[in-house]
């Protein structure tokens, strides 16, 4: 029943993804992601991660996603208009190339190719226990933890001078330091 | 139990939907949006192999990726917003002028 | 045949599939008896008698409106975005309806969906994907009172989502388990309402918010929003609306008794676990009721300042004071 599931969830997330880059409408194309990063939380509950598809939800689906079509609603962004030879070459190009790098990918898959061993570590039980990953994080992963928290304080704060704007002319129009972090 | 290369195959697959959005749109949250599938599809292999490896790190990782993903998206979006307040448009190839 | 039902993953589908139809039969008659209610108070508290002219005592009234809804026209505003204006209003009920998965309703396996490990966060979640319907609905209606109530409400719902998700911590603190039929199992003894008062608070002020009832109906607000999200809707599309208000307000008062008021904990046999649940939730909804007909709207710069400034730090401050006790307790 797993192997089904899995399939069914990743055809979702293949024919959705698909939508979200081939609609021409930015909110169809934000709502088509929406499915997308939902089938994959469903993939995750497969695998046994069940913090992390929840997370999955509630992090893009609930925020993330809520931003983009904030964004996209607040800019009354029509569908878009794409004619023209130069663009249709363009596309034809953007295709052959992602035709190339997927032939790749199979290609490495297809060697076996893979660094390090493919064999459990440890034999044992399935990984996917909340409080096992909050052990981790506060542990061997503190360090870094406490510099995402950093990277979320920096983005605020670039966000909050981005979007100030120009119009206080004199304070707060010097791009924030270090906003690309 | 679902074999590994299922996993793998599929994020292959995202993660060239995600280029190819790159590679043929003009707009930029469309772009914005490709670029999320790509990490996504990273992720997928991230839990993927914390499952196949018994360890849970992998899914450690997926938990920051989602962080910068989170950080990377409010500025991106704000970079956005602020360039259709100036050119009145969000498609990348009219945001021409460091061209010459 | 007989092989079939033997296998126990058709059996857990199938066990699922009953729960899940008893739930949502069980809902929709609570949901019209709970507007009636709504009603019948709401006329009370205006010395008034409320609907008292179909059947006796008027307890007929909630199958007259769902007859209505049915027979009005379906309207279809010009320009609207149709798809999206058919999905929003089943993207309100769907979140709500998810919720009741992992609400234990009484101390037996048998009387939860499923039990799943990580029942709070996927409680959370499905209240995140709640601003979806009024976003979407809004701005599909291709009407400005429409999309001003709608662009409201996803900022009102996000700001209050964090101090939603932040107060539920101190729960998740002393229970040391993310699955909500454990949460309760903890609170056999003492309620965590006892140790956790400022939380429950927060928890019922964001509550109140993210079903966007009044004092926090702005994107509504009747004043000067005509109808807000749903002004453009009719029939039984307005009516999966009202359902999915409604349903939200169920499902987080279920989550709060489960989280904060004990859950089916109660004196007496277990076997009036689920009698002491519904009990519990009927006090929660009477207090949704009487709050909604007694403070007037908050306005909107009074509304994030709360949130912000106030239930977020409150909350933060609720999650420190929790570790801390909890330490301590531990280390003494």
């Amino acid at each position: 029943m797993t192997e089904a599931l899995f399939i069914g969830f990743a055809a979702m997330l293949v024919a959705s993804s698909l939508l979200v880059i081939l609609h021409r409408n930015p909110v169809a194309s934000a709502l088509f992601l929406v499915l997308a990063f939902c089938s994959l939380a469903g993939i995750y509950l497969l695998f046994h991660a069940e913090f992390i598809g929840m997370v999955q939800i509630i992090v893009y689906a609930g925020a993330i996603m809520v931003l983009f079509l904030f964004v996209i609603m607040y800019l009354n962004l029509q569908r878009d208009e794409e004619g023209g030879v130069h663009i249709a070459l363009r596309r034809g190009l953007g295709w052959v190339a992602g035709t190339v790098v997927l032939a790749e990918g199979v290609f490495m898959l297809a060697r076996r190719w893979a660094p390090g061993p493919l064999t459990p570590e440890v034999p044992g039980e399935a990984a996917g226990n909340t409080q096992q990953l909050g052990m981790l994080l506060f542990s061997r992963y503190l360090f870094p933890f406490e510099v995402t928290s950093l990277v979320l304080l920096v983005a605020i704060i670039g966000v909050v001078v981005i979007a100030k704007g120009r119009s206080t002319a004199g304070s707060g129009t010097r791009p924030a330091p270090g906003e690309d972090g | 139990m679902i074999p590994l290369s299922w996993a793998l195959i599929l994020s292959a697959v995202v993660f060239v939907i995600g280029v190819i959005g790159v590679l043929i749109r003009r707009n930029a949250i469309v772009i914005f949006m490709s670029i999320e599938l790509m990490l996504n599809a990273a992720n997928l292999v991230f839990v993927a192999f914390s499952q196949h490896l018994r360890s849970i790190d992998g899914q450690v990782f997926v938990f920051f990726v989602m962080t910068v993903a989170a950080a990377e998206v409010a500025v991106g979006l704000a970079i956005i917003v602020n360039l259709f307040r100036l050119r009145e448009t969000v498609m990348v190839d009219e945001v021409n002028l460091l061209k010459g | 045949m007989t092989q079939i039902w033997s296998n126990p993953d058709v059996q857990f589908v199938v066990w699922a599939l009953v729960k899940i139809v008893v739930i949502l039969f069980a809902m929709l008659g609570v949901v019209s008896y709970l507007i009636y209610a709504e009603r019948k108070i709401a006329g009370h508290i205006q010395a008034r008698t409320g609907p008292n002219r179909v059947g006796p005592l008027g307890l007929f009234q909630p199958i007259a409106d769902v007859l209505k809804l049915f027979f009005k026209e379906e309207f279809m505003p010009a320009e609207a975005n149709k798809v999206i204006f058919h999905i929003a209003p089943i993207l309100a009920v769907v979140p709500a309806l998810v919720t009741f998965s992992v609400v234990p309703f009484g101390p037996s396996p048998a009387l939860v969906v499923t039990d799943v490990n990580v029942g709070l966060l996927l409680f959370l979640a499905m209240s995140s994907l709640g601003v979806y319907a009024i976003t979407l609905g809004g701005w599909s209606s291709n009407n400005k009172y429409a999309l001003l109530g709608g662009m409201r409400s996803s900022a009102q719902m996000i700001s209050y989502e964090l101090a939603m998700g932040l107060s539920t911590i101190g729960v998740l603190i002393l229970a040391g388990s993310l699955s909500l039929s454990s949460i309760v199992a903890a609170q056999s003894h003492w309620w965590f309402v006892v140790f956790q008062p400022l939380a429950f608070i927060i928890f019922m002020l964001t509550a109140f918010a993210e079903t966007n009832r009044a004092p926090f109906d702005l994107p509504e607000a009747e004043a000067e929003l005509v109808a807000g999200f749903h002004t453009e809707y009719s029939s039984m599309k307005f009516g999966m609306f009202f359902l999915g208000e409604f349903m939200n307000v169920i499902a987080i008062c279920a989550i709060a008794v489960t989280l904060f008021l004990g859950g089916w904990n109660g004196p007496g046999p277990p076997g009036l676990g689920m009698l002491w649940f519904v009990l519990k939730l009927s006090v929660l909804l009477f207090c949704f009721i009487w709050v909604r007909w007694t403070f007037p709207r908050l306005r909107y710069d009074q509304l994030m300042n709360l949130g912000w400034k106030v239930l977020l730090p409150a909350a933060l401050l609720n999650i420190v004071l929790t570790a801390v006790a909890v330490y301590w307790g531990s280390h003494r």
